[in-house]
């Protein structure tokens, strides 16, 4: 049984080392050991960076299938916002949601509601809090998994107010069992996840031991399903459901959309790895002190660039864009009651269930002593390779490689630079005996 | 400067008015920490400590090199530059002092808390100064009570 549960799976069938996850794991965690990747699990932030660049399908997201359905007697789909941004203008939510239903779910919740709850509980939150600054929203988990990994320092930034989806599930649970008179358990939902990313937040939550929902169904899996059952739904039918849908919700989809909603003037959203990693750098150095709040996604544009999505990421973020525009047009209530919340806040209704702890990487030794010692070898090796990370030996960098040969995960012999030099020492060897070899032959005959 | 055993040593150059640059050496220095298992409440007041110390020379001094020594008891932090110097250090240590231009105003810096900032950070701090030739600062942290992983 491993320690970290992991949304990512490499199917060696189908894996032949072509080294593309390799390059682009943005952690390193990823290694080719005999033509084949393998993922360091404390190191794996769950991006799904690697599923995206696979060349041979070979990653695959462990989501769950359709037939868990059958598991319970009620069951429930709870759509992430970007869902809504995976078709074409004419498909309203509303549309969605009746699909949703005919494709077997008993019910299906808009989550938009809940994530514009969420969004004011954030405001309540900032407007009481005194302590440092900025702090980070939780809404991406692996921005939360690189915080607790990379930044630990960082975890007391975060907000600990909880996810939608998990404030969605908890409450319909109790809402269902009440109506209709079952238990919570026999109550299934189901997170219709952009990524990965969210499905590990499911089976293993970083701050929690259980999360309130029971499994996570891919968009990409959904949506051809999906499309054919809105076919057969007539216009008109389903028209009440539009009804609760929250422009402060839908925000949650894209980059930027929970300061856009909220219009938080002093605040900052940022997406894209490498682009998270500069911004917690600058919060590590103390840059960023006087920003209130900080929006971070791993995925480019937000959630809508999640790696399980269909739409183009920068067609889907106009959508959501275009989406808030035709609510507004069509008069569609814009937000929950703020009083609401607040009464809702002050009972704890959203406040984070547990707490995230830092989950910082093995050190090179657990003494010091000995750590400062392999620091310097790993140094040693590191100027001995070509630093040209080509990736052969089956490490990312060069500088990965030295540490795992420090660690004895790798031999030094492995780097193909040092084989020249290996092969003229044993050439060099050979002629030395050779020569020995004819001198003694010479000795013999001529003497 | 010679390792001994139980010792790291590093040495790292500092380019003045090298704004983009900026920064680098800290997250270099905090990176070394990390994979040794220093704890991370002191590699936070390290990294903070140094991006300032950096600041510092890009702002004001010609180049600096820093030597970073770590062995199992203290974290060392040396910065010498070349440049102007502190006349007063007293005063430089004030908070709210600065001699920042208008320019490293604008994007953020001279507020005057840069060397209080670091002496607060750090276990045991010392700065000598020629004015006209340079400044040295040295930053130590102790690692004595340290946890490690």
């Amino acid at each position: 049984m491993s320690l970290y549960f992991h949304s990512i799976h490499i199917d060696t069938d189908k894996c032949d080392g072509r080294m593309k996850c390799l390059r682009t794991c943005p952690t390193q965690a990823i290694r080719i050991r005999d033509r084949k990747a393998k993922i360091i699990e404390e190191k794996c932030i769950d991006c799904g960076e690697c599923i995206s660049v696979c060349p041979n399908d070979a990653i695959v997201p462990l989501t769950d299938p359709f037939g868990e359905l059958s598991k319970f007697k009620h069951t429930v789909a709870i759509p992430s916002p970007p869902l809504y941004a995976q078709f074409g203008r004419e498909i309203l939510p509303d549309k969605i949601l009746a699909g949703l239903k005919e494709l077997g779910f008993d019910d299906a919740l808009d989550l938009a509601p809940i994530c514009g709850e969420v969004s004011f509980a954030i405001q309540e939150y900032l407007r009481e809090y005194k302590g440092p600054k900025p702090l980070i929203s939780i809404a991406c988990p692996t921005v939360v998994r690189l915080i607790q990994v990379k930044y630990p320092d960082l975890i007391d930034l975060t907000i600990p107010i909880d996810l939608p989806r998990e404030i969605a599930s908890r409450e319909i649970k109790k809402k269902k069992s009440k109506e209709l008179g079952l238990k919570e358990k026999d109550i299934g939902t189901f997170y219709l996840t952009p990524c990965p990313a969210k499905m590990i937040s499911i089976r293993q939550p970083a701050e929690k031991g259980k999360s309130h929902l029971d499994g996570a169904i891919s968009i990409t899996d959904i949506y051809g399903p999906l499309l054919t059952a809105m076919e057969g739904i007539e216009k008109g039918s389903y028209r009440e459901s539009l009804e609760n849908i929250c422009i402060l919700g839908i925000g949650w989809a894209m980059d930027g959309g929970i300061c856009r909603t909220l219009r938080l003037k002093n605040s900052l959203s940022v997406s894209g790895l490498p682009e998270v990693l500069s911004v917690f750098d600058d919060i590590e150095r103390g840059k960023l002190r006087n920003i209130d709040f900080i929006e971070a996604y791993s995925c480019p544009q937000g959630c809508v660039g999640g790696s399980l999505t269909v739409e183009n990421l920068y067609i889907s973020y106009n959508k959501i864009v275009q989406l808030i525009d035709t609510l507004q047009y069509e008069k569609i209530k814009a937000c929950p009651d703020i009083r609401e919340v607040r009464k809702l806040y002050k009972k704890k209704y959203f406040l984070l269930e547990g707490k995230f702890e830092p989950r910082p990487l093995i050190p090179l030794d657990k003494d010091l002593t000995k750590a400062i010692k392999k620091r310097k070898e790993k140094e040693d090796i590191y100027v001995s390779l070509p630093k040209i990370d080509c990736g052969i030996c089956g490490s990312p960098t060069c500088l990965t490689f030295a540490e795992d040969v420090v660690m004895g995960k790798a031999k030094s012999t492995d780097c193909i630079f040092s084989f020249p030099k290996k092969f003229s020492a044993l050439s060099q060897e050979m002629l030395e005996l050779l020569d020995k070899s004819y001198f003694k032959e010479r000795g013999k005959h001529e003497p | 400067m010679k390792d001994s055993e139980n010792e790291l040593s590093k040495h790292y150059t500092i380019a003045s008015a090298d704004f983009s640059r900026a920064g680098q050496v800290s997250t270099q220095i905090k990176e070394l920490l990390q994979e040794i298992g220093i704890t991370s409440s002191i590699i936070r007041r390290a990294v903070i400590a140094t991006y300032e110390a950096e600041m510092n020379v890009v702002m004001y001094a010609e180049e600096a090199e820093l030597f970073l020594t770590v062995n199992p008891e203290k974290i060392h932090i040396r910065i010498e530059d070349k440049g102007q110097g502190i006349t007063d250090i007293n005063l430089a240590m004030q908070e709210g002092f600065s001699t920042a231009t208008d320019e490293m105003r604008e994007m953020g810096f001279g507020a005057g808390m840069g060397l209080p900032n670091i002496k607060r950070n750090a276990d045991k701090f010392n700065i000598s100064s020629i004015p006209g030739k340079g400044t040295s600062v040295d930053i130590i942290f102790c690692l004595n009570q340290r946890e490690n992983y």
